[in-house]
This record gives C-alpha cells, sequence and structure tokens, in this order.
C-alpha cells in the first residue's frame, strides 16, 4: 500500500495552507459564519478559479482533476485547519461522489463539470427527523408519478444548495431494498427549506421538505452507491477533523508557551507538558488511521468500508478530546468568545455526530471485522 | 443531634411557616423575617441571623420549606462567598452592614480576585492599594468578574506591599461597586452569554473601615473565599432557584429576580452538565434502549451519585467541628469530571440533535447550552489541574513543586508576556 506522500501532494498542501492562512484568518471566518448563507459565492468561486478545489477528486472525463480520494484528503485537511467557510463538503464529497457513483453517463457529463468549476453548489439528503445516518431508515419516498415525498434533515448547506441529490424509497419497501437516488433543484416548487440552528456556526445545516416534488431518478444502485459515498464521506471528514484539531494542539501549545503563572511559563509544569504529549500522541494516531483509510480508498481495497468507520470514530474522539484540552490550557481566555478556541471546539462537537457517533462507528467496524 | 431533637426543631418550624408564610408579602419582606428567625440560614449563629443548628439540618430545613410551597433564601452566587468570608473574617460593622441585605437578596456581589495576569497564581495580583490620606485608593484591572456589571460590593484581593514576597503583600477590601473609579465592561463568552467582566480600576476609594482582617492578611481571606466556592460547586442547591412556581406576589418577585439580578447564572446549571435531564431524555429519543448508550447513562449516574454522598460526607465531618479544609477541591474537581461526561452522554442522548442549537435544538436549547457550557466547570474557581495540586499538596503531603516565586519581594518575581 502506498502510505505516505510524494513530493507534489506535499507541495499541494504547502500551496493550500499558504492560501487558507491568506484567505481564510479567523477573522474572515468570523465575518463569513455571521452571514446568512455561512460562506460567500465570491470566495468559493475564486477558491475554484484559482485552485481547482472542487475538481481535485472528480474523473477528467467530467472536467475534474481525476486525482484520489488522498489529494481531497489533503484539501480537507487544511480546511478543516483554517476552518473554512464554503459548501466544499457537500458538494464536492456529498453529491460529487454520489452523482459519480449512481448517475448515468449523461447525467455526469452534464452535472459534473459545473460541480467541478464550482458553479453548482450541491449536496446530498439522505437523513430524516429521526437522525439515523445508516440508509436503512430512509422513509421519504419516490411515488410512481416520479414525485418525492417526505422530509429530510441534517442536511448540509441544504438551504443554499443549487442541486439536491435525494435518497428515496419506494413506496411499501423495506431495509436497503428499494432505494434510489434523485435529482432536485434548490428552488424546485413543493420544496420548502428551512435553515436550522447549529452549535458550529461555519456550517450551516438546513431540513428539507419534500412535498410532491418532482425528481430526476438516477439510475444507479443506490444502496451500493450510498455505501462508497458514506465511506468517502467519513474518510473526508476524519481528515478535515484531524486538521481541525491539529491547529487547536498547535495554537494550544504556542498559547502556554507564552503564558506565565507563579513566576514561571506554564508550559513547564509537568502536567502542561504531559497533556500536551497526550494530544500529540491522539492526534498523530486519528492522522494515521485518516491517511491509511484515504490510501486504502484509492487502492480500491475492499475493506475500505470498516477502514472508513475506524477513521471516523478515531478522528472524532481525538478531535473533542483536544478541543476539551485546548480551551483547559488556554484557562479563562479559552472560554471566551473573542479567543478562537471555541471555533474549533464546536466543530468537532458537531462533526463528532455529523455522520454518526463513534459508537455508531465503532460498531460497523466490529460487525466487518468480527470474522 | 438526636432524632428526638431534630424532630422537635422541625415541629417549631412548621408551626413558625404555618404563622408566617404567606405568598402575598414582598420577596424582600419575607426574607426579612426569614434574617430575623433565623430560619433562613439555620446553620449561622444565632447573633448573625442562624440559629447555630448544624449544617447537615440545613437540607431537612430546606425540605420543610418545600413542602409547604414557601420560598427559602437563595443560597447562591457570588453573595453568599461575600456572607461565608465576612462571617469569618471580618467584623462586626462588616456583618452588621452586609449580612442582612444579602439575605434578602437586595445587594449583589462580585469576586474581584483575577487578573489578566494572574489567575491560577491568584497571588501574583499586581491591582495595588494605597493609603492616601484617609483612604485606599485603588488602581490596577481585574478580569472574569462574574456579576460586576450588576454588583453593588466587591471582594477585592489588592497588593498593598511589593517589598515583601507575594502572599504577605496582599490585602483583602470590600469596593463599593458603584463609584465613580470603577468601570465594568461585560466580556462574551464562547456559549454566548457576558455574565463575566473586564473590571477597570482608577482611583477607586476603599473607607478603611471596609478593609477585612489586617495588612498583609488578603492571602488568607481569600483562601477562606475560594474553599467556600469550591465547595458550592458541588452544592446541590440549583443556582437561582426560587423553589416551586406558585401564584402570587412574592412568585413574581422571584421570578423576576431570576431574570435580572441571577440573570448571571441562568447558564450554572448547564455548565455543571445537567444530570438531572438525561434520564428524561434518554427515555424521549429512546437512547434508553441502546445497550452502549445504557452503560454511558449508568456510569454517570455512579459518578454523579458518589460525588454527592462524597460531599455529604464532608459536611458531616464538619458538623463535628473540623473547618472547611481543602477537601472541598475533591468535590470541585468530581463536579468537572461529572460535567465533562455529562455532556458526552447528552451528546450521545442526543444523537443527530446533538448539532442543533437555540429553538431548534433539544429542550429549546438547553442541551447545546450545556455542550458549550461544561468547559467553564474545569476552569471557574480554580482549574483541575490546581485541584490537583492543593490535593497532592496539602491533602495527601506530598511534596511541593519547587517554586521561585514565593521566596523574594514581588517586585523581583518575573511576569506575564501574554495576558
Ligand atoms: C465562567 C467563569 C467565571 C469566572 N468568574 C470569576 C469571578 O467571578 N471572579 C474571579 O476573580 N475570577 C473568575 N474567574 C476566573 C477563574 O478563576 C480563572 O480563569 C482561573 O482561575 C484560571 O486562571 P487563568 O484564566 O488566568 O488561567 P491560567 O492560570 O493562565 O491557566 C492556564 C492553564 O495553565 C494551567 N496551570 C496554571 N498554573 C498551573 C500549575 N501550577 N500547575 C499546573 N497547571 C497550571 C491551568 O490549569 C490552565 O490549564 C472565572 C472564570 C470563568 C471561566
Amino acid at each position: 500500500m502506498k502510505f505516505g506522500f510524494s513530493e507534489e501532494q506535499e507541495a499541494f498542501r504547502d500551496v493550500l495552507r499558504r492560501y487558507f492562512e491568506d484567505r481564510s484568518p479567523t477573522t474572515e471566518v468570523r465575518r463569513l459564519m455571521a452571514t446568512d448563507q455561512g460562506w460567500e459565492r465570491e470566495g468559493w468561486n475564486r477558491m475554484n478559479s484559482e485552485l481547482g478545489l472542487a475538481a481535485i477528486a472528480v474523473p477528467e472525463a467530467y472536467g475534474g482533476q481525476g486525482f484520489g480520494l488522498a489529494e481531497q484528503c489533503i484539501a480537507l485537511e487544511e480546511m478543516g485547519r483554517a476552518l473554512v467557510c464554503s459548501p466544499y463538503f457537500a458538494t464536492a464529497v456529498l453529491a460529487a461522489s454520489a452523482i459519480e457513483l449512481a448517475g448515468s453517463e449523461q447525467q455526469k457529463q452534464t452535472l459534473l463539470p459545473n460541480i467541478a468549476s464550482g458553479e453548482t453548489v450541491a449536496t446530498l439528503a439522505f437523513c430524516e427527523d429521526d437522525g439515523r445516518w445508516d440508509i436503512e431508515g430512509v422513509a421519504l419516498e419516490a411515488r410512481g408519478d416520479g414525485t418525492l415525498h417526505g422530509t429530510k434533515s441534517y442536511v448540509l448547506d441544504g438551504q443554499a444548495a443549487d442541486l439536491v441529490v435525494v435518497l428515496a424509497r419506494t413506496p411499501g419497501t423495506t431495509g436497503t431494498d428499494g432505494l434510489s437516488l434523485h435529482l432536485v433543484r434548490g428552488d424546485a416548487p413543493g420544496l420548502e427549506r428551512r435553515a436550522l440552528q447549529s452549535i458550529d456556526e461555519t456550517r450551516r445545516i438546513a431540513r428539507l421538505v419534500f412535498d410532491g416534488v418532482e425528481a430526476e431518478p438516477l439510475p444507479g444502485a443506490a444502496a451500493a452507491a450510498m455505501e462508497q459515498v458514506l465511506a468517502r464521506a467519513a474518510i473526508c471528514l476524519a481528515n478535515e477533523m484531524v486538521g481541525g484539531a491539529e491547529r487547536l494542539r498547535a495554537d494550544a501549545l504556542d498559547y502556554v508557551g507564552m503564558r506565565m503563572q507563579f513566576g514561571r511559563s506554564i508550559a513547564s509544569f509537568q502536567v502542561t507538558k504531559h497533556k500536551a504529549a497526550d494530544m500529540l500522541l491522539d492526534v498523530e494516531l486519528a492522522r494515521s488511521a485518516a491517511y491509511y483509510a484515504a490510501a486504502a480508498h484509492d487502492e480500491a481495497d475492499d475493506g475500505v468500508v470498516a477502514l472508513a468507520s475506524l477513521a471516523k470514530a478515531g478522528a472524532g474522539e481525538a478531535y473533542v478530546q483536544t478541543a476539551i484540552h485546548a480551551v483547559q490550557m488556554h484557562g479563562g481566555i479559552g472560554f471566551t468568545w473573542d479567543n478562537d478556541t471555541h471555533l474549533w471546539f464546536k466543530r468537532a462537537k458537531v462533526s463528532e455526530v455529523f455522520l454518526g457517533s463513534s459508537a455508531e462507528h465503532r460498531e460497523r467496524l466490529v460487525a466487518h471485522w468480527q470474522d | 443531634m438526636t432524632d428526638f431533637r431534630e424532630q422537635e426543631t422541625l415541629e417549631e418550624l412548621r408551626g413558625w411557616l404555618a404563622d408566617n408564610w404567606d405568598p402575598e408579602r414582598g420577596l424582600v419582606e419575607w426574607r426579612s423575617m426569614l434574617a430575623d428567625s433565623g430560619w433562613g440560614m439555620p446553620h449561622w449563629p444565632r447573633e448573625w441571623y442562624g440559629r447555630d443548628l448544624p449544617v447537615g439540618f440545613t437540607p431537612l430545613v430546606d425540605a420543610e420549606f418545600d413542602r409547604f410551597g414557601a420560598l427559602q433564601v437563595t443560597r447562591s452566587g457570588i453573595r453568599m462567598l461575600a456572607a461565608a468570608t465576612i462571617l469569618e473574617h471580618g467584623s462586626d460593622l462588616h456583618r452588621q452592614k452586609f449580612l442582612r441585605r444579602i439575605i434578602t437578596g437586595e445587594d449583589v456581589w462580585c469576586q474581584l480576585f483575577s487578573e489578566p495576569g494572574s489567575g491560577s497564581d491568584l497571588a501574583g495580583a499586581t491591582t495595588r492599594a494605597v493609603m492616601v490620606g484617609n483612604k485606599w485608593v485603588v488602581n490596577g484591572q481585574k478580569v472574569w468578574t462574574t456579576s460586576a456589571h450588576k454588583a453593588h460590593w466587591g471582594l477585592l484581593l489588592a497588593r498593598t506591599d511589593i517589598d515583601v514576597p507575594k502572599h504577605s503583600g496582599l490585602s483583602y477590601f470590600i469596593l463599593d461597586m458603584q463609584q465613580p473609579g470603577v468601570e465594568a465592561h461585560p466580556l462574551r463568552q464562547m456559549n454566548g452569554h457576558a455574565s463575566f467582566n473586564q473590571v477597570f480600576l482608577t482611583d477607586a476609594e476603599v473607607l478603611p473601615e471596609f478593609q477585612v482582617a489586617a495588612n498583609g492578611e488578603g492571602w488568607n481571606v481569600a483562601t477562606t473565599t475560594l474553599m467556600h466556592e469550591r465547595r458550592a460547586a458541588d452544592s446541590l442547591r440549583s443556582w437561582g432557584s426560587a423553589g416551586q412556581p406558585g401564584t402570587g406576589r412574592i412568585y413574581e418577585e422571584a421570578q423576576e429576580e431570576i431574570r435580572t439580578a441571577m440573570a448571571p447564572y441562568s447558564w450554572y446549571p448547564q455548565r455543571a452538565g445537567r444530570v438531572d435531564l438525561v434520564m428524561p431524555r434518554a427515555h424521549e429519543t429512546g437512547a434508553i434502549r441502546d445497550p452502549v448508550i445504557r452503560q454511558e447513562i449508568a456510569r454517570l449516574l455512579i459518578m454523579h451519585k458518589s460525588a454527592e454522598w462524597t460531599a455529604m460526607r464532608a459536611r458531616t465531618s464538619q458538623q463535628r467541628g473540623r473547618p472547611q479544609g481543602p477537601e472541598g477541591s475533591l468535590g470541585k474537581l468530581a463536579s468537572s469530571n461529572v460535567a465533562r461526561l455529562a455532556a458526552r452522554v447528552h451528546t450521545m442522548v442526543s444523537g443527530a440533535d446533538a448539532m442543533l442549537a437555540g429553538p431548534d435544538g433539544p429542550c429549546d436549547g438547553t442541551i447545546a447550552e450545556i455542550l458549550v457550557s461544561f468547559p467553564a466547570a474545569s476552569i471557574a474557581g480554580g482549574t483541575d489541574e490546581i485541584q490537583k495540586n492543593i490535593i497532592s499538596e496539602r491533602v495527601l503531603g506530598m511534596p511541593k513543586e519547587t517554586r521561585f516565586d514565593t521566596d523574594r519581594p514581588f517586585r523581583d518575581i518575573p511576569r506575564n508576556t501574554v495576558s
């Protein structure tokens, strides 16, 4: 297995890191998170015209750059690190994967180039009000006349997306039988969208009510496609979380190096050093799992679903723990709004839950590995 | 106290409540009666609004109030720390002037200890108090001061001598917060509330009789305040509770107090983790049927109950005459562990809903407030790390950290580069 980054990949990471340091300082994050949509077209377009980020993992045949998940995960790690406010995850991870894996040749020809260019902001609506992240509980119906009826919730950027890929089922079916994917325009008649207030103001989620919305089906087998889409998404989220955790870890380390109490640096207390060492261990283990899962995906490893869950569960715990330590190491300042730590703290709390809890992913891992 | 005397005392209380409780009284009027009768603070000395009853008896008194639907004194907030400190170290003038209005709730208090450069290291305070003519004149900056923007009085730790080692040069004052030299600017917290403040002291004045204990005794007095704060961290009574809601003028006034004077504490139950909400939420969401979550709920309840009983044991030993000691740090540490675990369990119980805040979030945003407030439990009132230092060095008698800041005049100690 190819595990570790090439010089080109490292160079790509350096470019992204500098770009986001420049374009997404926390002053900008704070400005964007206070807007209605949580991000702006202008910055999103610039990120795509200058760096082609939404195109990274889209196959070349459909206007993308044709790189693997490993490269996309480099971008996500850097975005997690800079807490970039954009519809990247919804568009380039969730929706792009679903269309690539379940779309017809013609749908891919029409839709993916615009997704790769960033012109179309898209998302995937699969979770519903019951908050289940597995696909078996889906209740939203695709009726014989091609219309959708039901509700989706916790939809990433669901309020702003131009295009929504919707997971639905044929009335009367259960489990993974009878599932299908559909395309709906964000402004389709009968679709009502409402932004939900999230703990994490840097990333938006919405509730979508479908009342007889006309939809275009994606012909691919939905259950199989969704398994791959969700595995990719978990790997991408794990890498994004690693980027955020690393940033929190490094910033907290900088802070304790500057702060004095009792006539000495608080970094000189052994308990601070041990905490810093624990944080490094947590982040590095999570990082290895996240990188490994991405590499395994690109080598078409057939155990990737389990590895995705391993990476997601590991990163989820590491991110939250790192965030708790980071606030603590700052003392009173760490609890203020003006200090940046809480921005990542809240992303950590939400990422821990998004796409399924660590407990759910651990269960999935054991289910795959038990025999 | 024998069971017989307990029964007799409770009998007396029932009679007193029957004769005096009236929901149409004003809140201050009622609490003045509690001050005079001693039923509001039964464990305080008789001569100072109490009844000299053992501390462990107070919950029985409160339970009787609850049964009656009568309001009790709100025993929370910094004002109770002020009362404990004044009872222990204050002069009779302080007791006369302040204790009654603490019981009635008419005065709001704040604790001016932490500074930008000294939080854990409180004895490193640089705010100066200098005697000019016949008054103390105070200059400096305090921070994280809860309620300062609403306070009438502040418990102030200030340096009166920089030529002696740090702990010896501190003094303790009661500062009038509503004078021109005191400016409080609320600071927004990560949970969106703004209950603590930056406080700028510019030639603020203190009359000599408002100094508590002697010059140079400030650290000793502050330690008393802190020990009470740490013990309060595990106190069973909730912050700003007004007892059961009822109808009548007094309940309206109590509600009004919660909305105004007690507002800075509105999120304190959430920062403690709201263990009380775990079971109802688990039933509501169905998480109660998930074996993994059941285990975590059990783990939380075991920790919570054991911490509660540890606090009760500590109180019993206090009744036997032992003073409030550093053991309070154990309770403080336990409650911060409980808060952290409770936030974790609430996240599991709420599932996807744990992402949602405000009116979209579970319990109208209360769960979200827990998830973004619990980190304060391990910082406010002394961090977990400081509690562990106190427990290991002062309770267990382990060797002290080598210190470089206690053997020389304060003016020669290295200071902060960031604050
Ligand atoms: C919600 C809230 C309300 C508050 N209300 C008040 C108030 O009303 N009045 C008031 O005076 N203060 C108040 N505080 C301040 C609080 O007491 C301090 O924040 C706290 O004591 C920590 O001090 P600091 O913020 O300066 O952090 P620091 O002391 O700088 O600590 C930073 C980190 O270093 C660690 N550290 C420091 N010294 C040591 C050591 N010797 N060994 C190991 N680790 C160490 C700490 O544990 C922490 O993790 C409040 C704080 C909060 C969060």
